[in-house]
């Protein structure tokens, strides 16, 4: 089998799945359903594995090229391909790996549901989607790619199509991203327009003869191009991976069943955007305006969203806020240049958030979809193995010493650190009391849910156990990347491992540093016990005890005292309000505007209206033209000759 | 100028239709009511055994006979086979019908068979003589054929309506063409041709014949201001006449407009497209908004003629080969289409049930789903709704006229038939949403049922596969 069959094959295999489960689920039933999705997924897994071996271990070398020509217009070519490196193969491998945890995980968590059946048939949907975005060569089938994938994502948000709630989630996740993806396609046609072609390959190639180019936006205005394109691309990136302002979607798109909010709103769909962005640095290397508003865009979130992580009630919304903080750390990793410690994040945090995630939908179960830390606690003797994965994976989450997250979140740390962009000062404040924040919330939750004294109600109590093995294997096999795949940070990070993927101007240099002062992975952990993360971090971890353990009521005295603080925090900042307010009212009485001055009053009235009765009149009036008198007839037909004549051989 | 025999090989249709027309009438005369059918089957046989003879006599190039004056070229040959089909199904579809009203005798027949060979000299005029000979022949027997119900009043006074504006109309056509011959001193079109190329310069007497001559053929197509008889025949003559005249005519029309003004008068091509194109602007207008203001359907396809009939003006407003070929096209089409639409109505009626009204057509579907798609078809088409016929033969006149830079026409007829498209729409509507009237559907005839269907459909069919006719339109008008 040749290796382009090969990748051929790997989004092939998943979407074969969707596409028997999607339409002929009927006939396959429930568990053909899951097995042919499974059996399409594990195809991909598997695939993508031996690509893996092939490229890191026998040292394959990258494969671009084309598989089919769509179309041709005026010399430009829009084509399905493939660029198969370093960096798309570790996407590969991460994503067809989540996804068939998430897969069999499914098993259990939709058991009872009537919509069996649709779900595996989205989610193989989502993995063939996410892995076009991700193989992709061309900014065309990228684009396909990342719509697909807001595809599936809006269709599982509101999988519950009768909760009113989900159906304003997905339609609020839609109209997000629609602002993203207006960014971004212009971003596209930028490209499009000034490289002259839609291929990576060509673009990155070409990028240099337009870097010194200026375009003018507003009048008189004149900018880099490539700050535009970086800047758009950019906006496209704030909708998909929620960065501010546009991340007001992700925290409702938990109204998607647990599984999906694993899956799609932590560990795949949403790092598309950095995965874009990384995958762009030849073109983002040129700007440092965009690099630096990167920057600023991934600090504010990293901070100020894990803030609200700490106000929320709803465990699947801890994991949410979480999701948009740790989210924010890869994009300030990116403003650093520092592209490679970005993925080696995404890589980290797709394991241990989908851990979380899934350890979170196993508590889920347990208590009969509830969701409300406040009527939990005390879990931990009911459930065992999620208590102990579920430790991991927040272990992971702040960055201990020796968990994958803190090779990368303390690599990201350093990076921004050693950044030389006027903005960086900033964006390490604010990652360096993330740290804080992080471990404050994840244990509140931690501590909320494990530990402390049992507050459901009795009937829930006596139904408490543990989750089926369905349930709790893809914990466990997501625990064991969460701890060891931080080991990685010696090829990924300090090596040379995206040598000719991803390329960093001289004078960004953030992580040729960090590997200069690489001493191994043991001094990276000591010197990470010296470092401040460590110390806020675990300052973090013990104002959760003390607060949410020792002295339960410091909590409530805290909200009441800060009560400004808390409100501003519990409202999300007010952005939500604000949406609401000015774009979603604005836009309903703009459209009301428009119905009843141009459609009831211009168009239904005067044009269609008006034109018919006109019209009517006229045929009244051409009617009684023909009054049944043969002399009549006769009178028009010499005077229709006296027309022609007078016409044509008077005049 | 010798002669022989062979020379009239190329007649043979003609002549056998003349014979079998007589035959008819004496064969007739000896009948019993009882045994009328064989009127009929004689009829039918001798249109069949015309269009096999047609085909064996007509070949590639032009066939002259009589020293020029009759004409059977490849247009000929495709018109005149297009009008023996026409009246043979037009006799089938009538048969029923005349049967249940006591009127199935065999003038019908025999004003028919004379009607159609009238139209097949006209198509094949090669003088001015020859193609007023066929034109009156088919204009004497039509008008009788109108009148043939003669106890019917309306029917009588849409006799006499047509009869006197035909008589004004043929008195033009013989005015411009005795002008024409003073002018030229020929006859014969060609020759007519030729010596007007020869002046170079086209004279004021020739503008004056000409206006004359457009002026009797507008009132043959129905072209405003020449229109006005035709809505009140069209309501007024029995539905088995209507379907007559409303069909194959229009072919012969076609004819006579490209033997007159293609022919004879290339020399004069841009007036007389200037001349064309103000009857194209008022038929379309007039046509269109009459029609809505109809309650009887007879008369509002009489008016729906009208705007066809300026469509089908555009492809020689173009003045081009493609136009002409689209013109030829929509004629074509369009005969098939009425005689759909008469036949449908036809079937839907029954004796003291005439199912001309509008209202009559209410929820058909309820009463005859079969008979309701089919109208919904033909309604369709001549609205110009896409996959039908009517939509691709208004696209090739339009496409026609926008290759000559006429876009305001153009736009001018699209707006016309979208307002055109609100009464064929309203029939689809009657149709398929109004309550139904309690009227059953009468049955019909196998015969009828398969050519009834067969019709329609080909409507359809003639919309998805447009390219054989078509090809066949552009080698005749070459």
């Amino acid at each position: 089998m040749s290796m382009q069959t090969v990748f051929l094959l790997i989004p092939l295999a998943s979407l074969a799945g969707a596409v028997l489960a999607g339409l002929f689920g009927r006939w396959l039933g429930r568990a053909g359903a899951h097995t042919v999705t499974i059996l399409g997924v594990a195809v991909s897994f598997v695939l993508s594995l031996l690509v893996a071996k092939a490229m890191f271990l026998d040292g394959m070398a990258p494969w671009n090229g084309p598989v089919y020509t769509w179309l041709v217009t005026e010399g430009i070519r829009f084509e399905v391909g493939f660029l198969i490196d370093n960096l798309t193969t570790l996407m590969m491998v991460v994503v067809t790996f989540v996804s068939l945890m998430v897969h069999i995980y499914t098993i259990g968590y939709m058991h009872d549901d009537p919509g069996y059946i649709r779900f595996f048939s989205y989610i193989s949907l989502f993995t063939f989607s996410m892995l076009m975005l991700v193989m992709s060569n061309n900014f065309m089938q990228l684009f396909f790619g990342w719509e697909a994938v807001g595809l599936v994502s809006y269709l599982l948000i509101g999988f519950y199509y009768k909760r009113e709630s989900a159906i304003y989630a997905n339609m609020k996740a839609f109209l997000v991203n629609r602002v993203g993806d207006f960014g971004f396609v212009l971003g596209i046609g930028l490209v499009l327009a000034y490289a002259g072609s839609l291929d990576y390959a060509e673009v990155f190639a070409a990028a240099p003869s337009f870097a010194d180019r200026s375009i003018e936006i507003l009048p008189g205005e004149p900018w880099s191009v490539m700050t535009a394109i970086g800047i758009l691309l950019f906006i496209g990136v704030m909708g998909k991976s929620a960065q501010v302002p546009l991340h007001v979607w992700l925290p409702d798109s938990m109204e998607g069943p647990t599984p999906i909010s694993a899956l799609i709103h932590a560990a795949t769909m949403v790092t598309a955007g950095i995965f874009m962005v990384a995958r762009m640095s030849p073109l983002y290397e040129y700007s440092e305006t965009a690099l630096a508003f990167i920057m600023v865009i991934g600090a504010i979130t990293a901070f100020f969203m894990g803030l609200i992580g700490i106000v929320q009630n709803d465990i699947k919304r801890v994991i949410a806020y979480s999701t948009l903080s740790q989210l924010g750390y890869m994009t300030t990793a990116l403003g650093a240049s520092a592209y490679s410690v970005a993925i080696f994040h995404l890589m980290t945090h797709a394991f241990f958030k989908a851990l979380l995630f899934l350890a979170a939908g196993s508590v889920i179960i347990a208590m009969h979809h509830e969701q409300d830390m406040r009527r939990m606690g005390g879990l931990k003797k009911y459930m065992p193995i999620t208590y102990w994965t579920a430790l991991v994976g927040s272990l992971a989450l702040i960055g201990f010493p020796g968990f994958s997250g803190f090779f990368s979140k303390d690599s990201i740390i350093e990076a921004v650190h050693a950044s030389t962009l006027p903005v960086s000062g900033f964006a390490w404040l604010m990652v360096l009391l993330g740290v804080f924040v992080t471990a404050l919330y994840t244990f509140r939750m931690f501590f909320l849910v494990f530990h402390g004294e049992e507050r459901m109600d009795e009937h829930t109590r006596s139904h408490l156990h543990e989750s089926p093995w369905v349930v709790t294997l893809p914990l466990v096999l997501l625990a064991i990347p969460s701890v060891f795949a931080g080991l990685l940070i010696d090829p990924i990070v300090v090596g040379d491992f995206f040598r000719g993927v991803i390329s960093v101007a001289p004078e960004h240099e953030a992580v040729r540093e960090l590997a200069e002062e690489w001493h191994g992975v043991g001094a990276f952990v000591e010197h990470g016990l010296m470092g401040p993360a460590f110390w806020l971090a675990m300052a973090g971890l013990f104002t959760a005890w003390f607060v949410y353990m020792r002295r339960p009521a410091l909590a409530d005295a805290c909200a009441r005292r800060c009560n400004l603080v808390y409100r501003i925090l519990v409202n999300k900042y007010g952005f939500d309000d604000f949406n609401q307010a000015v774009f979603a009212n604005g836009a309903v009485m703009l459209g009301r505007f428009l119905w009843r001055a141009g459609d009831v009053f211009l168009i239904d009235r005067l044009l269609v209206n008006g034109a018919a009765a006109v019209t009517g009149w006229l045929a009244q009036v051409t009617r009684h033209l023909q009054t049944g008198y043969l002399y009549h007839y006769g009178f028009a037909m010499i005077l229709g000759l006296i027309g022609l004549l007078g016409w044509y051989v008077i005049v | 100028m010798s002669f022989s025999l062979s020379s009239l090989i190329p007649l043979l249709p003609e002549i056998l239709l003349a014979a079998m027309a007589c035959l008819v009438l004496v064969v007739d005369a000896f009948l019993s009511d009882e045994r009328r059918a064989w009127s009929w089957f004689l009829s039918q046989a001798s249109l069949v055994v015309a269009l096999i003879v047609l085909w064996r006599v007509a070949g590639e190039g032009s066939l002259l006979a009589f020293d020029g004056q009759f004409v059977l070229d490849r247009l000929a040959g495709l018109l005149k086979a297009g009008v023996l089909v026409l009246a043979l199904v037009a006799f089938s579809y009538s048969r029923p019908w005349l049967q249940e009203r006591g009127v199935f005798r065999g003038e019908y027949f025999v004003l028919g068979l004379f009607a159609v060979l009238g139209m097949m000299i006209l198509i094949s005029a090669g003088s001015l003589l020859v193609l007023y000979l066929g034109l009156e022949l088919m204009s004497l027997s039509l008008y009788a054929m109108v009148a043939f119900m003669r106890n019917d009043g309306r029917a009588s006074e849409a006799a006499m309506k047509y009869f006197v504006l035909g008589a004004i109309a043929s008195g033009m056509l013989l005015y411009g063409m005795s002008i024409l011959y003073g002018v030229t001193g020929s006859l014969d079109l060609m020759e007519i041709n030729r010596i007007l190329l020869r002046a170079g310069q086209v004279d004021t007497a020739v503008l004056f014949a000409m206006a004359f001559i457009i002026a009797a053929i507008a009132f043959k197509l129905g072209a405003v201001p020449f229109h006005m008889w035709i809505p009140d025949v069209y309501q007024g003559s029995p539905t088995a006449v209507t379907l007559f005249i409303g069909s194959a005519p229009k072919l012969a029309a076609f004819a006579m407009v490209v033997r007159l003004l293609v022919e004879g008068l290339d020399t004069a091509q841009h007036q007389w497209r200037d001349m064309l194109m103000v009857l194209v602007v008022l038929s379309l207008l007039v046509g269109n908004l009459a029609a809505i203001a109809q309650t009887n359907i007879k008369r509002m396809l009489g008016y729906s003629t009208v705007s066809h009939i300026g469509f089908l003006l555009l492809g020689f407003v173009a003045g081009t080969g493609a136009g002409l070929a689209a013109s030829l096209f929509y004629t074509l089409i369009y005969a098939i289409m009425a005689l759909a639409a008469f036949g449908l109505i036809m079937a839907l009626s029954r004796k003291g049930f005439e199912s001309e009204e509008l209202a009559d057509f209410r929820g058909l579907n309820d009463r005859s789903p079969w008979l309701a798609g089919l109208m919904l078809l033909v309604m369709f088409s001549m609205a110009g709704v896409p996959l039908t016929a009517g939509f691709y033969a208004k696209l090739v006149v339009i496409e026609a006229i926008v290759e000559v830079d006429l876009v305001w026409l153009a736009v001018f007829a699209v707006v016309m038939s979208v307002i055109g498209a609100f009464y064929y729409l309203r029939v689809v509507k009657l149709m398929y949403f109004d309550k139904p009237i309690d009227e059953p559907v009468p049955a019909r005839p196998v015969d009828v049922e398969v050519l009834l269907g067969g019709n329609a459909l080909l409507v359809l069919l003639l919309g998805l596969m447009p390219g054989l006719l078509m090809t066949l339109c552009r080698q005749a008008v070459l």
